[in-house]
C-alpha cells in the first residue's frame, strides 16, 4: 500500500484521529493483542462461512461494506450481503466488510491509534476505495461519522482528498440523505444490484488514471450521471428563513430529480448464494431467503412498501432451491422466508410445507417474519409449527378498524382473532402484537383499542392454553419521507408519554398482557433525523463529538445532547418533528425519487384523513403510484388473487364470501385517471 | 451410539466463546450429515455435550464433545464408518471441513454409553501459558515458591459472588521454561475438581503476578489412582498423499496463525494432518510434564 496523504484532521474532541499507519496493511497482530481486553472478541475476527477473500489488486475497485452497528446487527443485513458477492464476482472489483466496533474497542483503537479495519483481512479503512455504508436506521447516523473518523478519513465531503476513500450510502434511510449530505460523496437510491456495477466501471476508469489530483470533483460528476446515484455536493439548497424554496444542481451531470434503482426481477439475482454463517451470536442467525421485494398493501405509515415497490415475487422452484442449498451449505435448522409481508407470497403454505418436509435438511423450523394476520390460516400455522415453534408476531398497528382505515392496514378485528386463535390452537403460548401509537388522528379511544386488543386475545388464548400470553410493543410513529404521512406532525414526546401512560393505565391489572414500549425521546430524535434536512448535518455532529455513538442502544441514546445539539445550532425540534407540511412546502427530498408521484402520496393522505382505504393493487387495478408506470416494470406475482383467509383488506370475511368491500364503498378515483 | 469427537481450536477462532463454539458445532454436524439424536419436546435440542469450557481467547490442542447418534442409523459403519483408523479419519476430515478454519478434528470414535461425560470425568487439564512482566529465573522461582506453599488464595467471582478459595490443591505441576523468541512460558498441569482452575486464576496466585499473553490447552486427562490417560488419543496417521497435503495448505481454511506452535520451533515436520498437533507436542508434553512432576516429588 502507497501510504495515502490525508485532508487536515478533524479529530474527535473526545479521541483523536487515527495516526497514519504508513505501509500497514494487515492490522491483526496488532488487534488480536487488543482482543482479550473487549467484550465479544469473536465480532472482529471474520472467518465465517462465506467469507470472501478477494486478492487485491491495484485496477480493481475496493469496496468496504459498512454497516454503522454492532456485528450482531450488521452481520445479517441481506442488503449488504448481496451487494458482497455481486462485487466480489466482478473482475474490476473487490469487496470486504466493517462493523462499528462496541466503545471498548473503539477506545482501544483510539488510544492505540490503530484506524476502523475491514474483517477478511484486517486491512485499515482508509485502504479501500470506497467506505459504503448501509442506512437502515436513522439512530445511526453518529456511528456514520465515528466510522469514517476511526478509519482516519475527514468526517465532512469537502475536508477530503483526492486520495481519501469515497464515502458513500445505501438502504431505505437513503431516500432522504439530506441530513448527512456534507459527509457523503455519493448515495444510491434503491436497489443495488445493478446500480453497484455501474459505479464500479466509472471508478475503474478514474483509478485507472491515478486518481488525479482536482480528479476527485469529475469522478463524483461522473457518478452523477449513473442512475440512481445522489451526489450531495453537487446541488444547492436555497432557504428562506426554514423554508427552503430550492434545490438546484450546479453541474449539468446532476439531474434535477435522482430517481431510484429497481431490480426488474428477483429470479434474476438469486443471492446471497453463499450466505454468510457468523461464529458467535448474532441477531436473525438462521438461513434468510428473500421471497419477494416490494409491497403494495399500502399501508400509509410503512415507508419501506412504498419505496420498494412494486412487488417482485421470486420464483416458488427458486426458493425451494436457495433454502435446500442454503440449508446443506450452512447447516442451519433455521430458515426465514422474509419480505415485507411473506403470508402474500403466491403458494406460501406449499413453499413452507415442501421446505420442511425436505428429508435432506432433517428439521426444519420456518420463520415467517412479517405475517399479516388476515392471511395467517390455521394450515399455515399447522405446516410452520412442524419442526419447532418459532416466535409468532402480527402487527395489527392500531387499535381500532377506524384508526386502521386511516394508516389503511386493513385487517379486522376478526382477521386478528382468527389468527390469534389459529396460533394458540396450533400450540403457540405467546404471541407478539406490534403496535404504533401516535398517528394521524389517533384518539384516546383508539389507543385505548390496543389494550382491548391485546385482552381479547389472550381471553382467546385461554380457552387453548392456561399459560396463553399476549405481548403488546408500542412504538411512537414516526413519519417517512416517500410516504402519505410525510406531511404529519408527529406527536410530541409529552403526547406520547401520556398515551403510553393511559396503556399502562389500562393494562395494570390484565393478566397475561406484557406492554413493551419505546422511548419517545428516541421517537424525537428518529424523527429529527427521518425529515430533517442539511441544516441537521451539524447536530448530527455535535451529538458524535460529544460521544453520542450507538444511539439505537437505549443504554447509550442521550435525548438531552440532541435537544442541546439542536438549541447549540439554533434549530427548533418542534418545527422538524411536530408540524404539519403544506401541500406547497417544498420538501427537503423533493429531488429525489421513489418512483412515487406527489400527487398520488398527497391523495392518499387526504384519503388518510377521510378515513378512506385503499385496496392492494396486486390484485386489483392501477391506482398509478408511478412505480410501475414511471419505470416500464409491473408487479411480478405469480397468483391473480389474494391469498386465502382472512378478508384481506375489504373488512368482510372472504370465506364467508361477502363481495362489497364495507369501507371501501365508494372507491376514489385513481390520481392518475386525468380528472384531479 | 455416542460418538466422542476430539479437536483443536488455534488461530483468530480462539475469540469464539463456548456457547459460540457449541452452536459451530451443531451446524457443523449437520453439515456432515451425521445423524445427531434430538431431545424430546416442544423445542428439540441436538443430543451434544461438551466437555470443560475453554474460556474465550484461549487455544486448544485437546478439546472434546460427545454427540449421541440417532439410534436408528446403523451405528458407525452406517456412516462408512467401521472403527478402522481410516473410517474414523475420514469421518475427521469431513468435520475438519464442516467446521470454520482453526478447527481441526485430530479424533474420533465410538465410546461406550456407560462413560461418564466429559464434563464429570476429567480430572485436570495441561496448560500452556505465556506471560509477560516477568524473567524466567523470577517465573521459576516464583513457580517453586507455590508449589512450596502450603495454600494459596485466590479471590475470585463465582455465581456473581466473590469468594476466596485456596487452589493449591488443583495445581498438579508447575514449571517455567522459555519459549524460542525468548518469552517466558509457564507449562501447568491444573485440578479440575471440585472447581477448574483457570490459567489466569492461577497467575493471579503468583508472587509476583506474571501477565497472561497466550493461553493454550495442550491435554485433558483422567486420572484414576496412578494412572492417567486422555478422554481420547489424537490420531497419528499413516503417510497421507502429498497431494492432499498440498491442498490442505492451499486451502482457504488455513489461518496464517493456524498452526501448533511446534512446527515454528523447527522440530521435525509433522508427518500427517493430524499428528500435526500431537506428534510435536506429545514429545514435548512428556517432557516438561515429567520435569514438573519431578519438582512436585521433590517438593
Amino acid at each position: 500500500m502507497a501510504a495515502r496523504r490525508h485532508g487536515p484532521g478533524r479529530s474527535a474532541e473526545f479521541g483523536g484521529r487515527a495516526g497514519s499507519l504508513g505501509s500497514v496493511t494487515d492490522l491483526w497482530p496488532r488487534l488480536e493483542e487488543l482482543l482479550p481486553r473487549v467484550a465479544k472478541p469473536a465480532r472482529y475476527i471474520g472467518g465465517e462461512d462465506g467469507m470472501q477473500s478477494p486478492v487485491h489488486d491495484a485496477r480493481a475497485v475496493s469496496w468496504l461494506l459498512t454497516y454503522p452497528d454492532t456485528y450482531e446487527i450488521g452481520l445479517p443485513n441481506q442488503g449488504l450481503q448481496i451487494l458482497y458477492e455481486i462485487l466480489n464476482e466482478r473482475p474490476d472489483a473487490l469487496a470486504e466488510r466493517s462493523y462499528a466496533p462496541w466503545v471498548d474497542l473503539e477506545a482501544l483503537l483510539r488510544t492505540e491509534r490503530l484506524p476502523l479495519f475491514s474483517l477478511e483481512s484486517h486491512r485499515p479503512a482508509s485502504d479501500f476505495d470506497v467506505i459504503a455504508f448501509n442506512l437502515s436506521a436513522e439512530l445511526t447516523y453518529t456511528n456514520v461519522l465515528n466510522c469514517v473518523d476511526l478509519a482516519g478519513v475527514p468526517v465532512r465531503s469537502a475536508d477530503r482528498a483526492d486520495g481519501d476513500p469515497l464515502v458513500a450510502a445505501g438502504g431505505h434511510c437513503t431516500y432522504n440523505p439530506e441530513p448527512l449530505a456534507d459527509y457523503l460523496d455519493f448515495v444510491v437510491l434503491g436497489d443495488g444490484e445493478e446500480a453497484v456495477g455501474e459505479v464500479t466501471e466509472v471508478l475503474a476508469r478514474w483509478k485507472a488514471a491515478g486518481k488525479p489530483v482536482g480528479g476527485r470533483l469529475g469522478a463524483l460528476r461522473e457518478l452523477a450521471g449513473v442512475a440512481g446515484v445522489y451526489v450531495p455536493a453537487l446541488y444547492d439548497v436555497a432557504y428562506d428563513g426554514p423554508r427552503i424554496v430550492a434545490v438546484e444542481p450546479r453541474f449539468p451531470e446532476a439531474p434535477a430529480r435522482v430517481e431510484k434503482r429497481t431490480v426488474a426481477d428477483l429470479a434474476h439475482w438469486p443471492y446471497p448464494k453463499n450466505q454468510l454463517v457468523p461464529l458467535t451470536e448474532v441477531v436473525h442467525d438462521r438461513l434468510n431467503v428473500e421471497v419477494f421485494r416490494g409491497c403494495t398493501r399500502g399501508c400509509r405509515f410503512c415507508q419501506a412498501g412504498m419505496i420498494t415497490r412494486p412487488v417482485r415475487e421470486r420464483p416458488a422452484d427458486q426458493v425451494r432451491t436457495m433454502v435446500s442449498d442454503g440449508l446443506r451449505r450452512t447447516g442451519y435448522d433455521e430458515v426465514a422466508l422474509t419480505s415485507l409481508s411473506t403470508a402474500d407470497f403466491s403458494g406460501i403454505e406449499q413453499v413452507v410445507a415442501d421446505t420442511v418436509t425436505d428429508a435432506g435438511c432433517g428439521q426444519v423450523a420456518v420463520a415467517l417474519p412479517s405475517l399479516r394476520v388476515d392471511a395467517f390460516t390455521v394450515g399455515l400455522a399447522a405446516q410452520i409449527q412442524r419442526a419447532r415453534r418459532t416466535g409468532l408476531t402480527f402487527a395489527p398497528e392500531a387499535g381500532t378498524w377506524r384508526m386502521r382505515q386511516v394508516i389503511n392496514k386493513l385487517i379486522s378485528s376478526e382477521d386478528l382473532y382468527g389468527a390469534v386463535e389459529a396460533a394458540f390452537s396450533q400450540g403457540w403460548s405467546r404471541v407478539k402484537l406490534y403496535f404504533l401509537t401516535g398517528l394521524p388522528t389517533e384518539t384516546d379511544q383508539d389507543t385505548l383499542g390496543i389494550a382491548e386488543l391485546a385482552r381479547n386475545c389472550v381471553e382467546l388464548g385461554s380457552t387453548h392454553r392456561r399459560s396463553a400470553s399476549v405481548t403488546a410493543s408500542v412504538g411512537g410513529f414516526v413519519p417517512k419521507p416517500f410516504t402519505p404521512f410525510q406531511w404529519f406532525g408527529q406527536n410530541t414526546t409529552v403526547e406520547l408519554r401520556r398515551k403510553i401512560g393511559l396503556l399502562r393505565g389500562e393494562l395494570r391489572r390484565t393478566r397475561g398482557v406484557r406492554l413493551k414500549w419505546h422511548d419517545p425521546e428516541a421517537t424525537l430524535a428518529e424523527g429529527l433525523a427521518s425529515r430533517g434536512d442539511r441544516r441537521l448535518g451539524p447536530v448530527i455532529e455535535y451529538v458524535w463529538r460529544r460521544g453520542g455513538t450507538f444511539q439505537e442502544w437505549s443504554e447509550h441514546f442521550d435525548s438531552g445532547l440532541w435537544l442541546e445539539a439542536m438549541a447549540a445550532c439554533g434549530l427548533d425540534p418542534d418545527w422538524y418533528t411536530c408540524r404539519h407540511r403544506r401541500v406547497d412546502e417544498i420538501l427537503p427530498w423533493d429531488h429525489l425519487s421513489a418512483g412515487l408521484h406527489k400527487d398520488f402520496l398527497w391523495q392518499d393522505w387526504r384519503d388518510a384523513l377521510d378515513e378512506v382505504g385503499l385496496e392492494d393493487c396486486r390484485w386489483t387495478p392501477c391506482y398509478d403510484c408511478g412505480a410501475c408506470t414511471g419505470y416500464g416494470i409491473e408487479h411480478v406475482v405469480a397468483s391473480a388473487v389474494p391469498p386465502a383467509g382472512g378478508s384481506q383488506g375489504t373488512g368482510v370475511s372472504r370465506s364467508s364470501g361477502g363481495p362489497v368491500p364495507v369501507a371501501l364503498a365508494a372507491p376514489r378515483r385513481p390520481v392518475g385517471a386525468g380528472v384531479s | 451410539m455416542r460418538l466422542r469427537i476430539r479437536f483443536s481450536k488455534i488461530g483468530k477462532i480462539r475469540f469464539t466463546s463456548h456457547r459460540d463454539t457449541a452452536r459451530i458445532w451443531e451446524r457443523g454436524l449437520r453439515r456432515a450429515g451425521l445423524p445427531v439424536a434430538y431431545s424430546e419436546g416442544f423445542t428439540p435440542r441436538p443430543r451434544i455435550s461438551f466437555g470443560l469450557a475453554l474460556p474465550t481467547g484461549y487455544e486448544s490442542e485437546a478439546e472434546y464433545l460427545d454427540v449421541e447418534l440417532d439410534g436408528e442409523a446403523a451405528g458407525l459403519s452406517g456412516l462408512g464408518i467401521d472403527g478402522e483408523a481410516a473410517g474414523l479419519s475420514g469421518l475427521a476430515g469431513a468435520l475438519t471441513e464442516a467446521t470454520p478454519a482453526g478447527i481441526t478434528v485430530q479424533a474420533a470414535a465410538g465410546i461406550d454409553r456407560a462413560e461418564p461425560s466429559l464434563q464429570e470425568t476429567v480430572t485436570s487439564c495441561t496448560w500452556r501459558i505465556d506471560v509477560d512482566g516477568v524473567d524466567e529465573g523470577t517465573a521459576a522461582a516464583s513457580a517453586a515458591r507455590a508449589l512450596d506453599a502450603g495454600e494459596i488464595l485466590v479471590t475470585r467471582e463465582r455465581k456473581g459472588r466473590t469468594v476466596t478459595d485456596d487452589v493449591r490443591p488443583q495445581i498438579v505441576s508447575l514449571d517455567a521454561t522459555s519459549t524460542a523468541t525468548g518469552g517466558v512460558r509457564l507449562i501447568a498441569e491444573l485440578g479440575t475438581k471440585p472447581r477448574a482452575l483457570r490459567p489466569a486464576e492461577l497467575l493471579a496466585g503468583l508472587c509476583p503476578s506474571p501477565r497472561e499473553l497466550r493461553v493454550r490447552r495442550l491435554r485433558q486427562w483422567i486420572s484414576t489412582g496412578s494412572k492417567q490417560r486422555e478422554p481420547l488419543e489424537a490420531f497419528t496417521l499413516p503417510n497421507p498423499s502429498p497431494a492432499a497435503d498440498a491442498a490442505r495448505t492451499t486451502n482457504a481454511k488455513d489461518h496464517r496463525d493456524d498452526r501448533p506452535s511446534g512446527r515454528q520451533r523447527g522440530e521435525p515436520a509433522p508427518r500427517g494432518r493430524f499428528a500435526t498437533a500431537t506428534a510435536t507436542t506429545t514429545a514435548q508434553v512428556a517432557r516438561q510434564t515429567g520435569r514438573a512432576r519431578a519438582n512436585l516429588v521433590g517438593s
